[in-house]
Order: structure tokens, then sequence, then C-alpha cells
């Protein structure tokens, strides 16, 4: 395969962006940008079918002198968990551009730019294997979605992402410092491989993975950490939220893999426990507050929160179900998450409201919408047969495999997941229709009408996966048997050279 | 010549000093050619005083690496004396284009002020070479001085002449102390000299009360130049009455030059008493971080708030000298470079907002301007983040070094500090660009652009991205700058 893949996806965003200053016209702009990330998501194909399933051992590496000064490398490789989500981050950033084709007015030019300049930064904090440059790309993102969401968000946007911004700044900033210790502690090496095998002492590891959790914690979010979530996402336009849910979240629980399990294992063994129980108290305190949620996008955004406690708990189950299921239900949260917001999308550009007592005339008036927006809440839900009860079903497994009381709390919050989908479906397509009155209105006058051919591709785009995940899982869980086996030997293997307190 | 003169110095010492001689003599020179020349033709006086600046660069260059060590070992030619030569020499060059359009607008368009600009760079330089308590002195006195009747330069301004008053009448004061330390050093020691000093420091047994106090003079006094708190008092008022250009360069240009000294003393000649100094510098440090960034929140003025978060920026550099290490005095020396791209940068476009009756120093003057002035918005937009220290800008790799040698030294408790403080500092910087982007414009912007504004801008901008994204070569030079310890 060509030695520059890697980079060309991550750069192919940047140099879109920059062609996009020479040009005015915003359909051309829009035209641009699709055409920029369709290209970027062709070029991921060739990286998932060059992939080589039978090792665990990074590939596409890419490695260049950067900054000798400080033995920093430009040096980039994906394994079988991170190959997955420099796809999904590719795919979604296609439908990211469909789903702002009308939503977005003003300004366009900015916004594609932005958006672009994101998806490079994204891509880029998948396949970093120098931390550095992991830093460097995970903070860059910050200013491209503190602008989306500041300038094309709702009506309380500035709040929302100046605390967005130093939220996820204050969390960062300490991993920072735990990067700089563990960098002295390895012998002068930003290299993530090198750091992994090195041997830190416990109390090292305890404060060090202290620091680098509440960077992850923050952008996943784990409760207590989770307010600053629905704000974003009531404020953020389609566009933010889907990089929001699909992309950024995952980013805390890749960080819990890539670092935290594998350069700190007797700390994240000694909290294991805390933070399982931390991820229960947010799956179920994640579906009571979605169901008390008038707001779809808040209801959403609370049903993450309950969503991403699955995926922590699996993480920390430590086998290879739990943590399988896990990067599963990443991959799943991805796109069903994403496709919720989009269909939330779509229906708030015909009525401007999100209000679920607004609606209930989606089943008879906007039926084709109305049953995309069914699959995407059973999947949601993790209905058999769609993706989610793929992921679910497994960090079941793994859970019951661990402690068989968790059984019961996950079962409590597939439950729950149940109650505040259905009863979103509910009043979405076939609440009373309040106001009584027929035609092609809804209640406030705003002419509706049935899903369009650019939103069509888009949600057929993201059902595929859905199915595709739901019935042949083995297609995306072989990706990363070997990567997650040789996680969790690093994971269980103990590191520390005696009590170092 | 006699041959006791002849003891202390040798002609050949003069070519030590021959780029200070030459910016010094160019200013003496200037102040004729402003009488000569004739009002219309008023750029000769810039133009020269940008030549002189580099006719001295390329002097220093051609005198680069000499290592001589001039006039009985008062001043050095070394490499970190170069390397802050060359902060000072784009510190001014860049006051001086900045200026050219501004001083018309404030109509103080007077040849004095290039000159005085002149005779503080060349302080600025003695400053950066001087290993003798008397040479650094004299340097801070010749640097600062200028700098006050700069301050007050704005005649006609109430402001102008009462940050001029404070910073001379505190200016003194801070001054008198600093004496008042250099000679209980003195006094302990037998010496001036920072090498002599250091080696009593070494043998003889100095460590009573008396060696504390001329330690917390010294502190007191250089603290004041670099406006570290508690001393910093004066830096808001002569920030926000001086001409922008003037603060612009007082923030980028006399302060990096009294880091050159205070990192020159502490390192070289107390360093044998690091333990006793240690504390008080770190004390200053974390005050300066944590009182200049949140003070900086609440200002409306921007030159206000550029100043507090300058007392923050010192902050931070002070912690490279706690450190106490050549890796931390490297991380000072690359984060005062960059500081002085950002800061130029920065105030370049605070002095564009100055135009006819606009004063363009609030911070709500920036409303909308992303709207209306996409590219400017854009570089502020830019400087901005490097400021607060988002990658990938140069303030990210100032702010890392700074801690790479902190934590090196096995200090984590400050760099826990200082990580958190910046994160309260992104906020304030954050919210200029909230207003720049997420408001409509109040009204129509009118911005004062000039050709020489304009390269200052390209150039840090340029800079800022650049030190940013590969900054490998600079770190290494500021690391081979960096002196012995």
């Amino acid at each position: 395969m060509s030695g520059h893949l890697l980079s060309s996806i991550i750069f192919l965003p940047v140099l879109g962006a920059l062609v996009l200053l020479f040009i005015k016209d915003a359909r051309a702009i829009r035209w641009v940008a699709l055409v920029t990330l369709g290209v970027d998501f062709a070029l991921a194909i060739p990286l998932l079918k060059g992939f080589d399933v039978s090792t665990h051992g990074m590939q596409f590496v890419e490695r260049h002198a950067w900054i000798p000064s400080w033995n920093i490398t430009y040096y980039l490789g994906v394994d079988g968990i991170s190959v997955l989500f420099v796809f999904l981050t590719a795919f979604l950033g296609v439908i990211c551009v469909l789903a702002s084709w009308k939503a977005i007015e003003k300004k366009v030019k900015e916004f594609m730019i932005a958006l672009l300049i994101m998806q490079a930064a994204m891509l880029g904090v998948f396949s970093s294997l120098d931390m550095f440059l992991f830093y460097l790309f995970w903070e860059a993102m910050l200013i491209p979605m503190y602008l989306i969401i500041g300038v094309w968000g709702g009506p309380n946007r500035v709040y929302s992402a100046i605390k967005f911004f130093l939220y996820t700044l204050a969390g960062s900033i300490l991993m920072l410092v735990g990067m700089i210790a563990l960098y002295f502690a390895a012998g002068n090496t930003f290299d993530m491989l090198v750091l992994m095998e090195h041997k830190y002492t416990f109390a090292f590891q305890i404060w060090v993975f202290m620091a680098f959790f509440v960077a992850f914690a923050v952008k996943v979010p784990m409760f207590p950490f989770h307010t600053w979530l629905p704000d974003a996402h009531v404020e953020a336009p389609t566009a933010g939220s889907i990089i929001l849910a699909g992309v950024l979240l995952k980013m805390g629980t890749y960080g819990f893999l890539r670092f935290c399990l594998t350069m700190f294992p007797d700390a994240s063994r000694f909290f294991a426990t805390p933070i399982i129980v931390i991820s229960i108290v947010a799956i179920i305190y994640g579906a009571f507050l979605a169901l008390a949620q008038k707001d779809l996008k808040k209801l959403v955004a609370y049903s993450s929160i309950s969503h991403m406690g699955f995926i922590t708990m699996g993480i920390f189950l430590f086998n290879k179900n739990g943590i399988e299921g896990a990067i599963l239900q990443m991959f799943n949260h991805g796109i069903t998450t994403s496709a919720l917001f989009l269909c939330i999308g779509i229906i708030y550009e015909r009525t401007h409201t999100r209000d679920i007592g607004d609606y209930g005339w989606a089943a008879s008036r906007v039926p084709v919408y109305a049953t995309f927006l069914f699959i995407f809440a059973l999947a949601s839900l993790g209905f058999p047969g769609t993706n989610g009860f793929i992921g679910e079903i497994l960090i079941a497994f793994g859970a019951y495999e661990v402690y068989k009381p968790y059984l019961i709390v996950l079962l409590m919050g597939i439950l729950g997941g149940a109650a505040y989908m259905l009863y979103m479906y509910k009043g979405m397509a076939f609440g009373a229709d309040s106001h009584g009155h027929d035609g092609h209105g809804d209640s406030h006058g705003h002419k509706v009408w049935d899903v369009d051919f650019r939103e069509a591709i888009a949600l057929l785009a993201l059902i595929v996966f859905v199915f595709w995940v739901g019935f042949h899982p083995e297609d995306f869980l072989g990706y990363m048997h070997e990567s997650v086996g040789n996680l969790i030997n690093q994971a269980t293997a103990s590191k520390f050279e005696g009590l170092g307190l | 010549m006699n041959s006791e003169v002849a003891a202390f110095f040798s002609p050949g010492d003069f070519l030590a000093i021959l780029p200070e001689m030459v910016i010094a003599g160019m200013a003496c020179l200037l102040l004729l050619v402003d009488i000569a020349v004739p009002r219309t033709k008023k750029c000769v006086v810039p133009a020269l005083a940008v030549l002189s600046v580099a006719v001295a660069a390329w002097f220093s260059y051609e005198l680069a690496g000499s290592g001589v060590s001039a006039f009985s070992g008062m001043f050095v030619l070394d490499g970190y004396s170069d390397f802050f030569k060359l902060i000072f020499y784009i510190v001014a060059v860049f006051a001086i284009l900045v200026s050219l359009r501004y001083i018309r607008t404030e109509e103080i368009d007077l040849g004095e002020y290039y000159v005085l600009l002149l005779f503080s760079l060349s302080g600025m330089m003695i400053m950066a070479s001087g290993t003798d308590l008397l040479t650094i002195y004299l340097g801070l006195e010749l640097a600062s001085l200028p700098v006050y009747a700069l301050v007050g330069f704005l005649q006609k301004s109430r402001k102008s002449n009462e940050a001029a008053m404070k910073y001379i009448i505190l200016g003194a004061f801070s001054s008198a102390i600093l004496l008042y330390g250099i000679s209980l050093i003195y006094g302990l020691t037998g010496t001036t000299q920072l090498a002599a000093i250091s080696a009593a420091l070494v043998t003889g047994d100095v460590n009573g009360p008396l060696f504390t106090l001329a330690v917390i003079m010294l502190v007191a006094g250089f603290g004041f130049k670099v406006a570290g708190f508690p001393f910093h008092m004066w830096a808001p008022d002569a920030y926000e009455g001086a001409p922008t250009p003037i603060t612009a360069f007082m923030a980028a240009g006399p302060k990096a030059a009294a880091f050159a000294v205070i990192m020159r003393v502490f390192l070289e000649g107390l360093y044998p008493a690091y333990d006793s100094w240690q504390m008080a510098i770190a004390a200053v440090a974390v005050g300066s971080m944590v009182v200049g960034n949140i003070t900086a929140i609440l200002q409306t003025s921007i030159k206000r708030m550029l100043a507090f978060s300058s007392v923050g920026h010192a902050g931070y550099a002070l912690l490279g000298l706690v450190a106490g290490s050549e890796e931390g005095m490297a991380s000072v020396m690359f984060y005062l470079f960059v500081y002085a791209f950002m800061n130029l940068g920065i105030f370049g476009i605070v002095i564009m907002m100055r135009k006819d009756s606009q004063s363009g120093d609030q911070i709500s003057h920036y409303t909308g301007l992303g709207k209306s002035n996409r590219l400017t918005a854009l570089a502020m937009l830019i400087f901005l983040f490097s400021l607060a220290g988002i990658p990938p800008t140069a303030g990210f790799i100032a702010k890392f070094y700074v801690f790479m040698a902190l934590i090196n030294k096995g200090m984590v408790g400050l760099a826990v500090i200082a990580a958190l403080m910046s994160a309260v500092a992104a906020y304030y910087y954050i919210r200029i660009v909230m207003l720049m982007y997420m408001r409509e414009p109040e009204k129509e912007f009118a911005l004062a652009s000039s050709r020489g504004l304009l390269c200052v801008l390209i150039i840090a901008l340029a800079a800022v991205v650049a030190l940013g994204v590969y900054p490998g070569y600079f770190i290494d030079l500021a690391r081979y700058a960096a002196f012995p310890l």
C-alpha cells in the first residue's frame, strides 16, 4: 500500500480548506467540501481493505523526524482499534456536509473550512502514535469546534461554546502535565509504543492515570463531568452534533483504551471498580434524564451519556467480550446517534422546533421520515438485528464474566433506553395531533415535506451500517480481535516494579 | 592612555560594544537629522532608525559566537546575549514600523520618538551583555528612562501623563531598591562581578539574614521591571496610558531585557544560593499567573487586559527560572522570543483599530470584527489562540517547553498550577474571539492599516504559525544560547 495513506487521509481536508479560501459561490463551496470529504472517505476504504487483521502491530506506519530537540517524531499508524475510528470519522464527515447543505445558510465558507479542519484534527487524533502529535491534534480540535457551536449554533450558543471550550481545555491541560511526566519517566520519548512497554511505579501510575482520566472523562463525558454535553448539543448545528456525538465522545473512550489501560494497567485495575460504578450511575441517570426531556436534542444528548456509560463499563471489565463490545458500541453509537441527530436536524429545518409536544404527526404526514426514525430508534435501544444489540450483548457477556449482578443494572439500562426511545418515537410519530388540523403544515403553520433525495442518501448510508453490524458483526469485530487480545495482555500484566509508594 | 586605565580595558574592547555604539551613536545623530529635514520628509528619521538597527544586527551577527569578555569582565558577548539581542532587534524594528501611522494619527509625530526608542534599545543590549551588577544597572536605567518619556508622549492625554508619572515614580523607587540590593551583595561578597559573586558564595559563608534581605531586594527590583506580582501595580496604568506601539514595545522589549538580566544574575551570580532564592521567585511566578490572569478577566479595556495578560505571561516565563536548569533557561528564552511575535502581532491589530475618532481600545469595540474584516479577525484569532497556548501555535510550544523544564526538575505542582491558570487565561482570550465572530457588528469598522503595520502583522503571523508547527530550529538555538550552569 502507499506509504502515505494516513497522511493523505489526514491532510486532504486541510488542502480542501485551503482551496475553499479562494471560492466565493456558496454552492460551489458545498460541492468542494463534499467532494473533498468524499475522496477522503474513499481513501479510508483501501485503509480498511489493506489492513492485515492477523496482527496487533501498527500498520500503515509513517515516521519522520520532526522536533529532534525533544525526540518528537511525526509518527502515524493504526491498529485494529483505531482503524475503525479513522473509517468512522471519514464516513461521518460526508454525512456532516450533507446535513449542513441547507441548514447552514450564513458564512458557508467559514463553516465548511471549520468542518474540514475539524475533520483533519479528528483523523489525526486516531492515527497519532507520538503523544505530542496526539496532543496537538487533540487540542487543535477545540478551535473549530468552538467556532462551529458558537457561530452557527442556536440562541444560547455563546454560553454553550465557552462552556464546552473551557471544560475540555481544563480537562486536557492536566493531561499535558501527565504526558510530560511520562516523557521523562520513560527516558525522553513521546513514542506511544515505547511508553506502553515501559514500567512505571505504582504511585506514578496512579497520579498520571488521574491526570489522563480527567481529560478523557470530560470528553466521554462520564458522570459527573457531563454537564457541558447537553448544552453543547442543544446549541450546536446538526453537523456539530454529529461530530460531537459521533466522533468527539469516542475520543475519551479511545484515550482510555490507548493510554490508560496500556500504560497504567495497575492503576487502571485499581480504579476499575469505582469507574464501573460511575458508569452504572451514568447509565441509569442518563436514561432517567432522557426520559424527562421535552427537547429532542436534549433527549438524545442524555441518551448519549447513558450509552457512553455502557462503553466505559465495557472497557474497565478487562475481558475480551467487554472490550470488544465497548469498541463495537463506540462505532455503533457513532452511527446511530449521528443518525438520530441528523433526523432531528431534518425535521427541525422544516418546523424550527425541537419540542416533542409539537410533533405527533410524523407517521401520517412524513411516513418515510418516520420509518427512518423508527429504525434508528430501534438501533439505539439495542433491538436484535440492529447494531446496538450486538454491542450491548457483548458488554453484557463481559459483565457476566466479571460480576453477575452487573447484569441487572445493564438490563435496567437497556430497559430505560427502550423506554425513552419509544417515548420519543411515540411523541414524534403517533402522538395526538393535538391541534387536529390536517393539510401540509405543522401546528405552527410551517410547511412540512418528507425526506428529499439528499437526506435520504445520508440516512440510507447510515442504515447500511446499522444492519451490517447488526447481522454480520464479525466484519467489524474481525479487525479488533488481535489488537484487543494484545491490549488485554498489556492491561492485565502487572507493570510496576515493586511498590513505589 | 596611561597604564592605570589600560589595565581596565584595551582598545579591542570597543569592538565588542560596536553594535551598542552604533545604536547609541545613531540615536544622537538622528536628533540632529530630525532638525535638519523638513517636516514633509519626516519618514527619513524612522527609515534611518530601522537602518541603524539593521547595521547593529549585522555587527552582532559578525561578532556572534566570539565569546569575548570585555572591559575586565563587565561585558560579555556570548550566545546568551546574542539571542536576546536578536529579540530586541526584532521588537525595536517592529515597534518602529507599527508607530509610523499611529503617531501621525495622534499628532505626536516627533523625531525624538524614534530617538528615545533607539536609546532604550541600546540600554537593553547592554543589559543582555552585562556581567557586572554595575553594567547591568547602567543598562537597566538606559533602557528605562527613555521609556518613561515615551509613556508620557501623548502630551495632550491626561491618562498618558498620569501613566508616565506613576511609572517614573515607581520606577525610581524600584531602582533604589535594586541598588540597595546590589550594595548589600557587594558588602557581603566584596565584588559586583557575577562570576566573582558566584565564587564568593561557594567558598564564603554568606547565607545570613543580610543575604536573604539582599535577595529579596533584588527580586523586588527585578520583579518590578518584569511586572511580576506583587510589583505589577504600575503595569496596567502605564500600558493603558502609553501610546499603543510603546505598550507593545514595553511588553516585549524591556521586559525581555529584564528577564535576560534576572537570569544572568540569579543563574550565574547567585546560582550557588539557588535554594535561598528559588522560593521567592516561585512565589512571584505563581502570584503573577494567578493575579494576572484572574484580573485580566475583569477588564474592559483591551490594553489593560493585555497588561494583566502580560503579567500572567511573566509568571509563566519566571517558572523557567525557578526550574534553575539550562533547559529552564532555554525555555524562558524561547518563551520570550515567541512572546515578542504574539505580542507585537496583537498590539498591531489594536493599533489598526485606532483611526480618526475611533479609539479602539475597549474590548467591546471588537464586536463583530469577524463579519466586516475577515482577515484581520482571523489574524487576531490566531494571536489570541497563541496567547492562550492552544496548539498548533507558537504559544503552545512556548508553554510546553516551560512545563518540560519544570517537570524535568520534578516540580509537578508548579506545572499543574500553571496548567490550570492557562485554562483560566483561555477564558478572556476566547471571549474576544466570541465577540469578533459571534456578535453582530454595532457599527462600521475603519481600520488604519499601513504598509509597515501590515508587514509586522504578516511576519508575526507567519512566525506564530511556523514556530508552532516546526519549532525545532529555534528550540535548538535557545538551548545553544543558554549559558552553562
